[in-house]
């Protein structure tokens, strides 16, 4: 919303700066975004008068003239306008002057004649032809009657290019501010001041505005009121300048002065209204009604629209002449030559309006102020007011008598007054009669231990909506700031201590983290190479996505993390070893909230990795998880996963990760012509596994007895198998067992492998002796032999 | 025999004072200490003394040869020293050589941030909840305030899966998932995504990071809020920090207002950070809306509470000086790697 300081002037006087208005106004609730004085870019610009014009020596459009701009002499000016005549009136922007757009204007010359400046367009001022109706798009503006015409003038007083704008953020709860006259009843009450409102006069020419219209309501629950005026023998033409003016500093783009009577009225006491050629109202009737199924209107802008009957339409005796505070009809507008008017001042249902605007994707001034809801109490006084104005600028005659539809009177909403349930929740300490003086600033009643908010105010409904009238009043900043009491007992909770400490070890382990969004596309599922029939792409979908890059919720973490890595692949990064706690979402149907499930998602690439490098990764979270005890297996069926390079690790027959190598074609979908390494750690299931008692064991008292062992075996038998055996052969005096070296080669059959442990014995009572020990190799070789894995030679 | 004893403790200190190496130690103490050794020799001929003569030689004796043992071993130490510190010498290496890299992980910039406010919070007595993305439009909206058509809907800009589940706007629904299960005092902050229709630019991100705080308990006032958030704001920004409060609307606070924190950067003088306003807004808060307490079964006549959200992007953008939030989503690691 933007407001004129010379509108807001008329309701209200002020004495301060607009820096203390700004800050002020802010300070009581109403926002301001910035301000700024009209045409503050344009410098060194004064009114100028044509003296003579001649043709210039070397060209056949440009004009050389002498201009007189108040000074002791005039100045030369050559400008290749042809719309000069002697005694014009001109902008002049002089030596060292800025124009609109920041264009430094300098004397040079112009095919060898001096010229002193430039004269203007309206373009040239940051104006249009709207605002100087007179004038012309492709030519200097001589200012018309309007203006003052003293040479040497500054443009700005001259053209009536002087006022400040104020921008308010106005939330959705103060419709009542977005007007002038709402934005200065706050300002009285900010700085203290008088707020002036007038009763609006009307002259009439006798006549029954019943001869003209009929106006019924058949939707009172969407129409609350509906007033309708007859103007007559009306004249179209521009508005005068000072109501131009205004519109302009609003943002309100002039048209003429019926249509601005309109624009003006809903800026001034924030009623939006309509006027209507009554040529094209059939029947001469006003029906408020529910629009009917497949009924279509083409609205003002052009543009034709389809109704239902859930939208609330202005219709004359045959069709919709409007949709009901959002549009006018391509008809219902004025147009040069209509001669009688009728004008609309009507209250809408809130939600209807915003339904409707919603589902036919237009918005207007008028909608955005309906849907606000609006009290249908201003209407008989807005539409008065608008009747004023047809007089004040004589742009017709105004009919006897206001139609009125209202029957359902809007009830007065009145809160219980209740000062200390205030001064507690605020945490002030103002009297009942002081509160009360704050509320009466801003025009509330208050009787006895009741509240009732003015007309206009529709977002008071609780004892604590009155409190916020009398903090803002008071002051935020005055309020007493108090530290909280009472005990801070907060602590993480074991789940949060946990997943704290797991991403400590995935950055201990050299991981960067990352953070990336929850939604992907679904194409995504086809870069990883999912079956259509898999679980995953059930995804949770998102019905008014931004585009079909972030569309669905993502079942699974590792696509985001593809796409990470492939776009430090393509920065040229030469390596990244990245994670992340990510969330994904299993859905549930739409009858249940899907699943969230965190997960810790490892990825990497780079020469030196290989799959034991995230294994060892994987293996060292799972240890500081105090996580040892569980079953790995290799994993061959993972459609995104390397079929011979990947594995997973369960416990009682449930799966918690998964990690290994990319499936190579899944890398090259993501446009990674390197090995990928991926993993995957339920978060949850670690939580659940980890040990959360974990009790200290003796350090040993005697030494350990360590034996090398190199066995021979087919090669499809895996390393853990072997273990295993050994373990279990010896039994409890088994403290580790390490490989040290696999070989395949020379000296070894074909299809067989050379697998080589270190086996450290140690028993907690008492040293081993060499035959203990040696008898304990002995059971773990027999215990392969029966294996048929034989002890290399 | 006393002369030659005075000989052999004389030659020794000579000699030893004049090593240079262990070996050569070692050769003096065979040369007057070992078996076969001056003193040795001397000593041998103890036998022909007389009984008056023998105890005192004896002593002389036994005098010069500690004597020569501690020379020795002063010698020795001395020797040490100066092969160490030779060898030391030959050690020595260009420290400025790059290190051989041992790499630990980097946290993002929102987790470093996130985990701050969080430690400030805890440290005042919050706990830290959450809540489900994936929410029903009741949790996100509806208790708060904002039934359906509410015209604040629209500063929110929606994903919905159905019409009644969404993507959260907010974390509030966290707050009212906590205020149906917990009595009074609650005292919690919650962090999280949101998501809001917002395309990617510089300044706007779909998903982006909340963190709401949310007191309920007896007797809390305006005044609790203001002294919670100045408190969090020093801590988060120094002790001079001050906060300023601007009334505004939020369907579940009333009074509702935005929170400025004093510019950081130039401490409230204005520069380019704060645009010359010497204020940064970071909050929005306010008094619990009475209707919400009542909505999640909690008198409003006996409790009050205050409730306050802030934007992780704009802390770590502020806090790093990053311009573009894009960034944040893109995780190149030489942008992960600055952290």
């Amino acid at each position: 919303m933007n407001l004129s300081k010379k509108w807001l002037a008329d309701y209200v006087s002020l004495n301060v700066t607009d820096k203390e208005f700004a800050d002020g106004m802010t300070l009581s609730g109403s926002k301001v975004e910035g301000f700024e004085a009209e045409g503050s870019e344009l410098k060194n610009i004064v009114v100028g008068r044509i003296e003579s014009l001649e043709r210039h020596p070397d060209s056949d459009h440009l004009w050389v003239c002498q201009v007189n701009v108040g000074e002791e002499e005039n100045i030369q000016i050559v400008t290749g306008a042809q719309n000069l005549t002697v005694g014009d009136y001109v902008p002049v922007a002089k030596h060292k002057s800025v124009v609109h757009g920041g264009q430094k204007i300098e004397k040079g010359k112009l095919r060898g004649v001096l010229s002193n400046g430039m004269l203007c367009s309206v373009a040239e001022l940051g104006l249009t032809v709207n605002d100087f109706p007179y004038a012309i798009e492709d030519g200097i503006f001589i200012l018309g009657e309007d203006c003052d015409k003293t040479p040497g003038k500054d443009i700005h007083e001259a053209i009536g290019l002087d006022d400040v704008v104020t921008e308010f953020e106005i939330t959705s709860n103060r419709s009542d501010c977005m007007c002038v006259t709402g934005l200065a009843r706050e300002a009285a009450a900010t700085f203290g001041s008088e707020l002036v409102i007038k009763d609006p006069e009307v002259k009439t020419v006798g006549d029954d505005v019943n001869n003209y219209l009929s106006v019924r309501i058949e939707n009172p629950e969407k129409c609350y009121r509906y007033c309708g005026a007859v103007v007559k023998n009306v004249k179209i033409e521009p508005s005068p300048r000072w109501l131009r003016e205004r519109l302009r500093a609003s943002g309100v783009r002039p048209i003429n002065n019926i249509v601005d009577i309109t624009n003006y009225v809903m800026l001034e006491y924030g009623q939006p209204m309509h006027a209507f050629d009554l040529r094209y109202l059939g029947g001469n009737q006003v029906i408020v009604r529910n629009a009917k199924n497949g009924e279509k209107i083409t609205t003002l802008d052009g543009v034709e629209r389809q109704l239902n009957e859930n939208m609330l339409v202005i219709a004359d005796a045959n069709a919709p002449v409007a949709v009901a505070g959002i549009m006018g009809g391509e008809f219902s507008g004025i147009m040069d030559d209509t001669t009688t008017i009728v004008f609309e001042s009507a209250c809408f249902n809130g939600v209807g309006v915003r339904r409707t605007s919603k589902a036919l994707g237009l918005r207007s001034e008028s909608s955005i102020r309906y849907e606000k809801e609006l009290s249908p109490e201003g209407c008989l006084h807005n539409i008065k007011r608008a009747l004023e104005l047809i007089n004040i600028l004589g742009a017709g005659e105004v009919v006897d008598g206001i139609v009125d539809c209202y029957e359902n009177k809007a009830k007065k909403s009145t809160v219980k007054f209740d000062p200390d349930w205030i001064n507690n929740f605020i945490g002030i300490n103002l009297s009942a009669d002081e509160q009360k003086k704050i509320l009466e600033k801003i025009e509330f009643t208050v009787d006895g231990d009741t509240v009732t908010a003015p007309y206009f105010r529709n977002d008071i409904e609780h004892k604590a909506d009155v409190a916020e009238e009398i903090a803002r009043f008071y002051g935020f900043h005055n309020i007493e700031n108090r530290p909280l009491s009472g005990v801070a007992n907060a602590k993480l909770t074991d789940y949060q201590q946990f997943m704290k400490k797991m991403d400590f070890a995935c950055r201990a382990s050299g991981l960067d983290e990352i953070s990336t969004f929850s939604f992907i596309s679904p194409k995504g599922y086809d870069k990883i190479l999912l079956p259509e029939n898999s679980e995953l792409r059930k995804s949770v979908v998102i019905s008014n996505p931004l585009g079909e890059d972030t569309s669905v919720m993502r079942t699974t973490p590792m696509i985001s993390m593809l796409e990470v890595l492939a776009k430090n692949f393509k920065n040229r990064n030469e390596s990244a070893a990245l994670y992340e706690l990510a969330t994904q979402y299993v859905s549930n149907g739409t009858e249940e909230l899907p699943d969230e499930n965190l997960k810790i998602c490892i990825g990497m690439y780079s020469n030196e990795y290989d799959f034991f490098v995230i294994k060892g990764i994987v293996e060292e979270i799972l240890g500081a998880a105090g996580i040892d005890d569980y079953d790995i297996v290799a994993e061959t069926e993972n459609c995104s996963m390397h079929p011979g390079r990947t594995a997973k690790l369960s416990k009682n027959g449930a799966t918690f990760a998964l990690f290994g190598e990319v499936h190579p074609q899944v890398s090259k979908n993501f446009g990674i012509s390197q090995r990928v390494y991926f993993a995957e750690l339920d978060m949850k299931k670690l939580f659940d596994m980890s040990d959360k008692n974990r009790q200290y064991k003796p350090l040993p008292k005697f030494p350990a007895m360590v034996r090398d062992l190199a066995f021979v075996c087919k090669k499809s038998i895996p390393v853990l198998f072997l273990e295993k055996a050994i373990a279990k052969a010896i039994g409890p005096t088994l403290e580790e067992i390490t490989l040290f070296d696999v070989y395949t080669g020379e000296q070894i059959a074909q299809g067989m492998k050379s697998v080589a442990f270190n086996i450290k014995l140690r028993s907690a009572d008492r040293t081993l002796t060499d035959e203990e020990a040696d008898s304990s190799v002995k059971k773990a070789i027999e215990e392969l032999k029966k294996l048929g894995v034989e002890l290399r030679s | 025999m006393k002369n030659q004893l005075e000989k052999i403790g004389k030659d020794a200190a000579e000699m030893i004072n004049s090593v240079t190496s262990k070996a050569e130690l070692d050769q003096a103490r065979v040369r007057f200490l070992g078996k076969k050794g001056e003193l040795t020799a001397v000593l041998k001929m103890m036998g022909k003394l007389s009984a008056e003569e023998r105890p005192i030689m004896g002593q002389m004796a036994n005098e010069i040869r500690n004597h020569i043992e501690k020379t020795i071993a002063d010698a020795e130490i001395k020797i040490k020293e100066a092969e160490m510190k030779i060898k030391l010498e030959k050690e020595t290496i260009d420290v400025t050589m790059p290190g051989k890299p041992h790499k630990i992980g980097h946290q993002h910039p929102l987790s470093i941030v996130l985990d701050e406010v969080k430690d400030i919070f805890l440290g005042m007595g919050f706990d830290i909840a959450s809540g489900p993305e994936v929410e029903w439009d009741y949790y996100n909206f509806e208790a708060l305030n904002m039934a359906p058509d509410h015209p604040a809907r629209d500063t929110q800009d929606t994903f919905y899966i159905t019409e009644k589940m969404l993507l959260r706007t907010q974390t509030s629904p966290v707050q009212i998932r906590v205020m149906e299960k917990q009595k009074p005092p609650i005292r919690i902050i919650s962090p999280g995504r949101v998501y809001r229709s917002d395309a990617v630019d510089a300044t706007h991100s779909p998903l982006f990071h909340q963190i709401e705080g949310l007191v309920v308990d007896k007797n809390i006032t305006m005044g609790d809020l203001k002294g919670t958030l100045e408190m969090f704001a020093k801590k988060l920004y120094g002790d001079e920090t001050k906060i300023r409060l601007r009334p505004h609307h939020f369907p579940f606070t009333e009074p509702s207002c935005e929170i400025d924190v004093s510019c950081f950067r130039c401490g409230g003088k204005g520069c380019p950070m704060c645009k010359g306003e010497g204020f940064i807004e970071i909050l929005g808060g306010g008094m619990v809306h009475p209707k919400v307490l009542e909505t999640c079964g909690i008198d409003p006549e006996e409790y009050s509470g205050f409730a306050f959200g802030l934007g992780l992007e704009r802390l770590v953008m502020f806090k790093f000086n990053i311009d573009d939030m894009r960034l944040l989503y893109e995780n190149d690691v030489r942008f992960l790697e600055q952290f």
